[in-house]
């Protein structure tokens, strides 16, 4: 049988390996072709070499969306993250109405970004109007933590989730161990649990950033990018600047910003992967 | 042996579930050649019909389809579609977009077997992105049926892309009862210092009277194109007349102080706070109106259809938005169109035909201009006013005021924010005003999103 699997997967392969060149690779490789060009529709391009790269500086607004969109990942990767790992510290102990609070927890992450968007946004002008505050529309401070609050939000209960089963794993064995071994429960945590939990933390951290990184609809329903595009992400740029332009160039640009963003995505999951990786520990 | 065999069945039964999925695609692949075939040999055929009897085109076999702009008038187009099939027999398909939706749903929808062969553009600025795509209407019937060459959209070699096939009005919509409650006539109104003087005067007594002059300046994204685009027409207009060009690389802004001053006008005597306005909507505007809350309301022809449900066509009147300059006792509303038909020039000549057929028939048919003004019994119009030799006198209200402040030797404003440089200009005025209007940002933030965005988007675009 092993033998046999060794000679006909490819034809397992198949199914799956089709879909993925037909939903994945040929519009992938489509994608970077087109960001070479000038092209109003697909049916009628003009190839124009690198020319769509050297325009993406053209105005400030990709770099101020690039540091936008950073400051955000890493902020946001940092919260989000702590704030699952405490719940899940808080879920694994057996308090009465576990099961609900999880449950609970997880829930937001059900609801889609942009529905949640302006769920968000009516929550928060009212808050803001009440207090006399600029709206978010208006202040890209409140913008920038209306983000944080909405992603952590709809996060926390998926990444808790996952800390659960990590912290669930780690066997009591070790637990025990170091308590006889005389460790006071911040050891514990530090020294066994988080070396122990570092496969969660991995895959964590990986999709809060990349979540982050390429943030689109809660960013497009919450703050629009106002005031002036200070609250502006990638995503969002990458949109505007390929829908809101004049001028067929732009979808070309557009096109070549998306190259650049997905660059900028994977370099930054290799590396947090990598960081990541190499603090695993085998017990 | 037997496991062997088994192993080989199965990968093979597997094989074929799989493969039968990629059958239809490999169909569907290979098809292009065929309909390539096919092509060509509808193209022989039409280029023999059209040795014979040239130059008539023969929209037999052609058909149309319309992509639609307006999702408030999709109803009359279906109803335009049916009538027009069930009298020639040529199939015609609407598709309205969604609002705001429009250039996505164009460009996915042109890039498909089947596209549009009848779409439209906004003017200048959009016709740069379509260009490729609008056949030239030089010489066709509808491009004889137009009122005024104003009305055509040309290229840069004088071809006639697109023709307008709408004309509205906007001005400062006026409840006149309520202005006469407040002791003023519309007379009263003929210049900025009036309006100023009015509304000012309304703010002062607002307790007393209980409503207030303008409805609320809202730059939710749904009611902020009333000041970004429309209102900033005013000051590029002015700018323009001064200088005698109809386009510009670089607006100077010499009008500004009169914008400012207007902008200033609407929000400090408002329904609303200021600083609320960044979260109101098109619809908040316009329930306040026509709940009597306030005078005046800036707006368009096109709302004459939800107003006129709550008022009578006495009660309502536009006065042109004064700004304090120019020749204010001459002004006229604000008249124009951005609202350009255009024919796919890359459809078939047969559909191209049948389209040019169906744009004619539209504006010189009775059913078509019926639908097209004030519609019948049963389904109300667009309530357009149309540019064509051909159209019948109009009911709204405001569009018969503008015929008559044209009559009394009043010169309309033109539109001159199609030439606006892109939306992206119009988004940064925006912010820039709402910022404004809260307190957070100061005028010299607008004077810099208008003038050096100008220069800076124009550039960007060409």
């Amino acid at each position: 049988m092993n033998r046999s699997i060794k000679k006909y997967w490819p034809l397992f392969v198949l199914p799956t390996l089709t879909a993925f060149a037909i939903g994945f690779i040929w519009p992938f490789v489509w994608g970077i072709f087109l960001s070479f060009c000038k092209f109003t529709t697909v049916k009628k391009i003009k190839i124009v070499g690198l020319a769509n790269y050297t325009k993406i500086f053209s105005d400030s607004s990709f770099v101020d969306a690039l540091k936008f969109t950073s400051v955000f990942s890493i902020v946001s990767t940092i919260l989000i993250n702590v704030l699952a790992f405490t719940v899940a510290l808080l879920l694994i102990r057996g308090i009465k109405g576990t099961n609900i609070f999880r449950t609970v927890f997880f829930m937001p992450n059900l609801i889609g970004g942009i529905v949640l968007g302006y769920i968000w946004q009516i929550l928060l002008n009212g808050l803001l109007s009440k207090w006399e505050l600029p709206l978010l529309a208006l202040n890209e401070k409140y913008g920038f933590i209306g983000l944080l609050v909405l992603m952590s939000w709809q996060q926390i209960g998926y990444m808790m989730i996952i800390y659960i089963a990590g912290l669930q794993n780690v066997s009591s064995d070790i637990i025990e161990a170091a308590k006889i071994d005389g460790a006071g429960s911040f050891q514990t945590l530090f020294k066994v649990q988080i070396p122990m939990v570092m496969p969660s933390i991995t895959i964590c951290t990986f999709l809060t950033l990349t979540n982050s990184f390429k943030l689109f609809d809660q960013n497009l329903s919450l703050t629009g990018g106002e005031p002036a595009k200070k609250t502006q992400m990638l995503a969002l740029n990458i949109y505007e600047t390929y829908y809101s332009r004049s001028g067929a160039q732009w979808k070309g640009i557009g096109q070549a910003k998306a190259v650049v963003f997905f660059l900028l995505v994977v370099v930054i999951s290799l590396i947090q992967l990598k960081i990541t990786r190499s603090r695993e520990v085998q017990a | 042996m037997k496991k062997k065999l088994l192993s080989i069945i199965l990968s093979a039964a597997m094989a074929a579930t799989v493969l039968s999925g990629c059958q239809a695609a490999a169909t569907g692949t290979a098809a292009p050649a065929d309909d390539q075939a096919a092509e060509e040999a509808t193209e022989a055929e039409a280029a023999e019909e059209g040795e014979a009897e040239a130059p008539a085109a023969d929209s037999a076999g052609g058909k149309v389809y319309y992509l639609n702009f307006k999702p408030e008038a999709d109803e009359q187009w279906q109803s335009l579609a049916k009538s027009y099939t069930d009298e020639t027999g040529v199939p015609v398909t609407v598709v309205t977009a969604a609002s705001g939706e429009y250039e996505t749903t164009l460009q996915s929808e042109i890039a498909k077997s089947e596209a549009p062969t009848m779409f439209q553009v906004n003017g200048p600025v959009g016709l740069k992105n379509w260009v490729d795509y609008c056949y030239d209407l030089t010489g066709s019937d509808i491009v004889s049926n137009l009122s005024s060459e104003d009305f055509e959209l040309k290229g840069e070699g004088g071809e006639i892309y697109g023709i307008a096939y709408v004309i509205e009005s906007y001005g400062i919509i006026t409840n006149k009862t309520l202005l006469e409650k407040a002791g003023y006539t519309p007379d009263d109104i003929k210049s900025f210092d009036d309006l100023k003087k009015v509304a000012e005067d309304i703010t002062a007594r607002k307790d007393e009277l209980g409503f207030a002059a303008f409805s609320s300046a809202g730059m939710d994204s749904s009611s902020d194109w009333r000041f970004k685009t429309h209102l900033a027409n005013l000051p590029i207009y002015f700018e323009y007349q001064e200088d005698g060009i109809s386009s510009t690389d670089a607006i100077k802004g010499s009008y500004l102080d009169n914008y400012k001053n207007i902008f200033d006008l609407y929000i400090n005597n408002s329904t609303c706070d200021p600083a609320e306005l960044s979260a109101k909507t098109a619809d908040d505007s316009r329930n306040e109106f026509l709940n009597g809350e306030a005078v005046f309301y800036q707006n368009g022809s096109w709302e004459y259809t939800a107003l006129s449900e709550k008022f009578s066509d006495d009660e309502l009147m536009m006065i042109p938005i004064y700004v304090g300059a120019g020749d204010e006792a001459k002004q006229g509303l604000c008249t124009g169109t951005e609202n350009y038909w255009c024919v796919n020039a890359e459809a078939s000549e047969e559909d191209i035909a049948a389209t040019l057929a169906f744009m004619n028939w539209c504006v010189t048919s009775d059913t078509g201009l019926t639908m097209m003004t004030d519609g019948t019994e049963e389904l109300g119009g667009m309530g357009f006013a149309l540019p064509f030799t051909t159209a019948p006198e109009p009911k709204n209200v405001f569009v018969k005021q503008d015929q008559e402040y044209t009559k009394a030797g009043n010169k309309p404003v033109s539109w001159n924010f199609t030439t606006m440089p892109s939306e992206e200009w119009k988004n940064g005025v925006g912010s820039a005003l709402t910022a404004y209007a809260a307190g957070s940002g100061s005028w010299d933030d607008v004077v810099t999103a208008f003038v050096d965005g100008w220069a800076t988007e124009y550039a960007l675009s060409n």
